[in-house]
């Protein structure tokens, strides 16, 4: 399959006053044409800085290095002027946050035809009709009425239908949605995954989904990658790595989640905190959480190696997982 | 929109009243009085003269006679400069006191913000630190020391500028008045615009700006200035009115002919008739300009046009 982006031996830091914070270390990953990736960890594990630094939107004592190739352009390190030849047309991004992520003194219909305006160079008046007709396809009653509205004229789930219209007015190959449903409510949810799911799949276009959430996981992804402490741990297809985790944090993942068809009385949690990025723990970053662990772990980092049927991780431990035993 | 300005006119009443009042009283505790000079009056003149301007009467009668006369707009006489009313003098000084003090806010305001967003683009690099430290001059030194350090600068050992007086046309002579006016004003519009562009250049709304790739340009023009002025809208008003006061000052040093020599000299002679006029004017303007700011204030901030 034709791969519409590749991130080589990607690497993000953060200069402190006297100190560096690596967020993010040795990300190597491809990513399909109509493929879903969901990009899954902590808060913490670096996944939102990861994306953040391929759009160029890292805060200004952060540094990137490594590649993301979107076909042969490089993205990473590129002069900004360049950059936007690229941003929100080929490579787009949807936030967390729909309450603040829309300017608050401008028009929806501005802060969507101004995209259109810009990268398709359509005269004003057909990029407004241009993002009505986005606004209907998000699915928003009435969307001549509303894009003549301002941002906090709407509830939270429709203003996150107006930053998906946004982000797929040009028709991106790319779509980096950061966890587009955190912030809204459980039944809207729904909603927005199956909106996300059919626009991507009417426009091929292809979709990173950061989330800590694995019930959002299950239904849209194909692939999946988890991340713990600025590394990739595990990556491999969605069911594999539901049905059969090889690391012991995806193990624990899966069992902090609620699951409708096992009555288990109570969650089993991960024990312990995500390491801070300025003092990981030596060996395994995981080591003091995990309950497989032993002593090479504590020792030496294991690197994301093979694990058959297109399946990496980064783990020493080869012997069963049951239920239970983590933690 | 039109009744909430007529609410805010309503509401301005009380506090004109209020200001004449506490004028009124405090100018006539302080001693002396517009006819004591260095040599005294025969006491059967001081006595007509007074009883001219009903100063013999008790001061509750002279204050109520005051603000009858002020609500028919009659401000009353000069007391000092015998031929003129107060209301004569304020029409022959306002309007080049009001051109002085809008051609400095409108100058100051404009350096203020590209000087304010300049130094925000720029944050921690060396145009903000030169900025923010430019900014701080003519906000330590206060308007009238700056106004004869440029005219001895400037007017006497360069000799670029005239050092004062104005003659209709003689529009040179302002450059310096204006600039003296305008620099504290734009100083501290810089210094509003600065920060509240640095917190709108944070905000997530500007992250989304610069993932649509923009450009800088327009996201500073479009997405940024609207939100980073609602705070220094709600400065300008006060701030024009600073103008128009400081304004009177540096009139007096520059030998200018607006209401700033009337309103000095009349402080210093008590011409009461005349402080008091001048203030009142001060006050509607001040008011006024509030006013406008509210409703610039609305259009900038559309959750306020609609509550």
């Amino acid at each position: 399959m034709k791969q519409v982006l590749s991130v080589q031996n990607m690497s993000v830091t953060f200069a402190l006053h006297n100190s560096e914070v690596h967020a993010v270390r040795e990300m190597n990953f491809d990513l399909a044409e109509g493929e879903t990736l969901a990009v899954v960890g902590e808060s913490g594990s670096g996944k939102s800085q990861a994306f953040l630094a391929i759009m160029g939107l890292l805060a200004r004592n952060g540094r990137t290095g490594g590649r993301a190739m979107m076909g042969d352009v490089n993205l990473i390190g590129m002069a900004t002027d360049q950059l936007d030849r690229y941003r929100g047309k080929d490579i787009a991004m949807i936030f967390q946050d729909p309450m603040t992520s829309l300017n608050p003194s401008l028009k929806i219909k501005t802060q969507l035809s101004e995209v259109l305006v810009k990268h398709r160079g359509f005269d004003k008046a057909k990029a407004t009709n241009t993002a009505i007709e986005m606004l209907e396809r998000v699915g928003i009653p009435e969307p001549a009425k509303r894009a003549n509205a301002y941002p906090h004229q709407l509830s939270g789930g429709m203003r996150q239908r107006v930053m998906i219209a946004m982000a797929l007015l040009c028709q991106p190959k790319i779509l980096i949605a950061d966890e587009p449903t955190t912030a809204l409510d459980v039944t809207v949810q729904a909603q927005m995954l199956d909106l996300f799911k059919t626009l991507t799949d009417d426009f091929g276009t292809s979709l990173v989904l950061i989330t800590h959430d694995l019930g959002v996981v299950a239904g849209v992804a194909d692939r999946m990658m988890v991340m713990y402490g600025g590394r990739a741990v595990e990556k491999g297809g969605v069911d594999d790595l539901f049905y059969d985790p090889r690391h012991p944090y995806t193990l624990g993942l899966l069992h902090s989640t609620p699951h409708i068809a096992k009555r288990a009385a109570r969650l089993d949690p991960i024990q312990g905190l995500p390491p801070s990025l300025e003092h990981l723990p030596k060996g395994c970053s995981f080591n003091p959480r995990c309950a497989f662990a032993f002593d090479r772990c504590l020792i030496e980092r294991p690197p994301l190696t093979d694990a058959g049927s297109g399946r990496e991780k980064a783990c020493f431990y080869e012997g069963p997982m049951a239920y239970g035993k983590v933690a | 929109m039109i009744s909430y300005a007529f609410r805010r006119v309503l509401s301005a009443i009380p506090i004109v009243f209020l200001t004449i009042t506490v004028c009124f009283f405090i100018l006539r505790l302080a001693p002396g009085g517009p006819f004591d000079g260095e040599r005294a009056l025969p006491v059967n003149v001081l006595k007509n003269l007074r009883a001219h301007y009903n100063l013999d009467q008790p001061i509750l009668t002279q204050f109520f006679l005051y603000v009858g006369g002020v609500l028919r707009g009659d401000f009353g006489p000069s007391m000092v400069m015998e031929d003129f009313t107060v209301s004569r003098l304020l029409s022959i000084g306002l309007p080049f006191t009001l051109m002085l003090g809008f051609t400095a806010f409108i100058v100051g305001t404009i350096a203020g913000l590209v000087a304010g967003a300049l130094a925000a683009v720029n944050q921690n690099r060396w145009p903000d630190y030169l900025l923010v430290f430019v900014v701080l001059i003519p906000l330590i030194i206060p308007n009238f020391l700056m106004a004869n350090l440029a005219q001895l600068i400037f007017g006497v050992y360069l000799g670029w500028l005239p050092v004062g007086g104005y003659r209709a046309g003689s529009y040179i002579n302002l450059v310096m008045p204006i600039l003296i006016l305008a620099m504290p004003h734009g100083a501290r519009v810089a210094r509003l615009v600065r920060g509240s562009m640095i917190e709108v250049l944070g905000t997530n709304y500007i992250r989304t700006a610069r993932s649509k790739g923009l450009g800088a340009a327009l996201i500073l023009t479009r997405h940024a200035i609207k939100p980073a002025l609602l705070p220094v809208v709600s400065y300008l008003g006060p701030g024009l009115s600073y103008l128009l006061t400081g304004s009177l000052v540096v009139e007096q040093i520059f030998a200018l002919p607006g209401i700033g020599k009337y309103f000095i000299t009349a402080a210093l002679n008590r011409d009461y008739g005349l402080v008091l006029g001048t203030t009142i004017l001060y006050v509607f303007i001040i008011l006024a300009l509030n006013l406008i700011v509210d409703v610039l204030y609305a259009w900038l901030d559309p959750k306020v046009r609609l509550n």
